[in-house]
């Protein structure tokens, strides 16, 4: 360390002091340094955790996930009893997360935007009342939106058996029954049922499966027509007329279904305790959904108002004066430039929308935090195991939305040529 | 991803990391140095663990709670009340949080083999029970066909409302609940038509109502549930005291020893077990590691077995359950304390 003598000219004896004093090194020197202090934190917790389980006499064991759950759970959208595994409990509970925060993501948006455009409308009633809503509900924490939304349903609401009997109550327009525990809404039927497509124990109706593909090629053949449109109008200057084919496209298909299978609304009927026919929506599912989308909705109005406002205003003028109406300025000038501000943070909205899903166990909703971290890790005494596969599985689902948020921002982002 | 588990576990890792040190421990010596005793208990169900207006402890599974104290410490007072729900109970006592989880805990093999814990006995026979409003009409278990019913989460009721339903080929739909006050808020709101836990849990809920002639508990009872105290897996010695401290007062009711009579039965009983029991003779106390007094201050804090039924639960109180399966062996019952020799 002494020895001064050099040995080259322009490369300095390497000194063990350099590694802090010396720039080149120092950078690395303390990254080494966390790297190793982290590295002993994790391989102390892990080590803890094993020892710990050692001596309660516990080891880390999946294998409770193929053993009979055992218990019910109020809202299924695939078969499932309790002589069904926890494993399949567990997928019941990771169906109503992903439901639940798909139309909640879907209803923010929608609300988000719509509260972000209005709040800088020139009509002072709607800018002021999109306020008052944005504020309101981003200053309250969300648990206590879901408990007022449950508190609301379920306390202002009649009982089922309210309904009974000459002097019950009448149902919303005849069909519609809100309850304490549950809407009860219409079910569409069909008389002349074209059955169910059997997967496993899973039953499809085939009469989903023709509307949701008749619905899809009507989006696709409307994209053709519009592409066909734009093609048309810069060849010749104009351009032909769209919507009434539009129309037909969404319109045509579900009456020719109500015709061909006979479709009827077939309305909830109270029989014993709770309604039958229709379709019962859970409070607890209505108000963990409203709560979500109206909250995360508020955020988003000011992620829309922030992305409209980075537009420069030049932008507005411009369109205006090549006669552009506000609407259509709007939508073809302002909005698909102010994307590329929004698309960012929208990402972290839907993320934190999914993530906030699971206070699910305020209202009682079972979701996978009520399944698989609720009663399957309570029953099993599995907790360790419970949490490490629903951390794992929100970081899949975190990431997926992520993923495929990316991939949208990419086509939406500025472009540079 | 690999990262990520590490550092799950390094998270969960980190909530365990205080599980092992009471786990390992001594827990005798740990409460005395600690000179105070974590009870885990019901976070609300009148007559077994609710909290009054001043936030003092009261009922049947706090007597127990103060019975222990009052062995180890040698004063009753010396607890510090855990409530934990039914579905935090069990993860609360492996973790170190409580000593002793005296909460109408249910003793199953897989709570006592799978979870590690161990059972110290029972004190109180039960059986899972409904209860409807009496305007609802229905008078069995049976005609709940379709019914929407109020069911605590994590609990060995919600294993068996499945089991009765589809033994019964009868359908249901639950409200999943955390604790009893919610279940009875809920269950008094109408979003449930029956409300099912234990039977004497049933009893206790229905008197706190303005009204407890509106509701019935239907004759049905559905399963055995086998209500006590549970510790550990694994410390013995701390298992030992918790079971023979409920010996002591179950013992102690057989025996006619009361906490009116204690003080003279110690100067003059003839009974040698009696004598063995409130540490005249014999080496009792120092078997389990405590003195020879223990269980007669066990006795003392709030009496024998019996008292404290009559005292929280019995048919003098508002619960009004009757001794029923919980009478002394002598009495036709099933409460039978081991011999204390």
């Amino acid at each position: 360390m002494t020895d001064r003598a050099p040995a080259s000219h322009d490369q300095p004896t390497f000194r063990l002091s350099m590694l802090i004093y010396d720039k080149r090194y120092r950078s690395l020197t303390f990254q080494v340094i966390v790297l190793i202090l982290v590295m002993s934190l994790v391989w102390w917790l892990i080590n803890n955790t094993l020892t710990n389980l050692a001596n309660l006499g516990k080891d880390i064991n999946f294998r409770f996930l193929f053993t009979r759950a055992g218990y019910d759970i109020p809202q299924q959208l695939i078969p499932y009893n309790n002589d069904d595994t926890h494993l399949r409990a567990a997928i019941i509970g990771l169906l109503n997360t992903l439901l639940v925060s798909f139309l909640g993501c879907i209803a923010a948006t929608i609300i988000g935007v719509a509260a972000g455009v209005l709040r800088l409308s020139k009509n002072w009633l709607f800018a002021r009342l999109m306020t008052v809503y944005v504020e309101i509900f981003r200053n309250i924490p969300l648990l206590l939106w879901i408990l007022i939304i449950f508190a609301v349903l379920t306390e202002i609401t009649p009982t089922p058996r309210a309904y009974r009997g000459e002097d019950g109550l009448d149902m919303v327009f005849g069909v519609i029954a809100p309850t304490n525990r549950y809407t009860a809404i219409p079910a569409i039927v069909a008389e002349h049922s074209p059955g169910v497509l059997q997967i496993g124990r899973l039953a499809i109706p085939w009469l989903s499966i023709i509307f949701i593909g008749l619905l899809i090629a009507a989006v696709l053949i409307r994209r053709w027509l519009l592409a066909r449109a734009q093609r048309i109008q810069e060849e010749t200057g104009r351009r032909p007329t769209t919507w009434w084919i539009t129309l037909a496209l969404f319109v045509v298909p579900p009456v020719a279904l109500w015709f061909l299978f006979g479709l009827y609304l077939e309305v909830p009927e109270l029989t014993g305790f709770n309604f039958s026919g229709g379709i019962n929506l859970d409070n607890a599912f209505v108000a963990l959904w409203l709560a979500l989308s109206l909250y995360t909705g508020a955020f988003i109005a000011e992620i829309v108002r922030a992305g409209i406002l980075a537009v420069n205003k030049g932008q507005t003028e411009a369109a205006y004066a090549l006669g552009l109406r506000p609407n259509r300025t709007m939508n073809l000038v302002i909005l698909p430039q102010a994307l590329r501000v929004i698309v960012p943070p929208l990402i972290s909205q839907y993320l934190n929308l999914t993530k906030n899903s699971s206070l699910a166990i305020a209202v009682g909703y079972m979701d996978l935090r009520g399944t698989l971290g609720g009663t399957t890790a309570n029953q099993t005494g599995r907790e360790l195991e419970s949490i490490l596969l629903m951390m794992l599985i929100y970081l899949a689902i975190s990431l997926t939305i992520s993923g495929v948020m990316n991939i949208y921002n990419n086509r939406v982002r500025l472009k540079e040529r | 991803m690999k990262t990520f588990v590490f550092f799950g576990a390094a998270a969960t890792a980190a909530t365990l990391a205080s599980a092992g040190f009471g786990a390992e421990g001594d827990t005798l010596a740990e409460v005395k140095a600690r000179d105070e005793l974590n009870c885990g208990v019901n976070p609300g169900l009148v007559g077994f663990a609710s909290p009054d207006a001043n936030g003092n402890w009261t009922g049947f599974d706090i007597s127990l709670c103060k019975a222990v104290a009052a062995a180890v410490l040698g004063d009753s007072s010396k607890v510090r009340y855990v409530p934990l729900t039914g579905q935090t109970r069990f993860t609360g006592l492996s973790s170190g949080e409580v000593d002793l989880l005296a909460r109408n805990s249910t003793w199953t093999f897989s709570r006592d083999t799978d979870l590690t814990l161990d059972f110290a006995g029972i004190n109180y026979y039960d059986g899972q029970g409904f209860m409807v409003p009496r305007e609802l009409g229905v008078s069995s278990a049976k005609e709940l066909d379709g019914a929407t019913i109020c069911i605590q989460t994590g609990t060995t009721t919600e294993l068996n409302l499945a089991d009765y339903f589809s033994a019964n080929n009868m359908s249901y739909q639950p409200v999943n609940i955390e604790s009893n006050a919610e279940g009875e808020q809920q269950y008094m709101a109408g979003a449930c038509d029956a409300y099912t836990t234990d039977a004497s849990g049933l009893a206790a809920t229905r008197a706190a109502f303005a009204n407890p002639q509106d509701h019935v508990i239907l004759p049905e009872i559905i399963s055995k549930e086998p209500l006590g105290p549970v510790v550990r897996h694994g410390d013995n010695n701390w298992g030992d005291i918790v079971r023979w401290t409920l010996y002591a007062l179950i013992a102690a009711e057989e025996y006619g020893v009361t906490s009116a009579n204690i003080e003279e039965l110690s100067k003059s009983s003839e009974n040698p077990e009696v004598q063995r029991l409130l540490g005249i003779t014999g080496d009792l106390g120092a078997m389990i590691g405590l003195d020879n007094e223990w269980a007669k201050r066990a006795i003392m804090a709030g009496g024998n077995y019996g008292e404290i039924f009559a005292a929280t639960i019995g048919e003098q109180t508002p619960i009004g359950l009757a001794r029923g399966l919980n009478a002394q062996w002598t009495q036709g019952g099933l409460m039978y304390a081991m011999p204390f020799r």
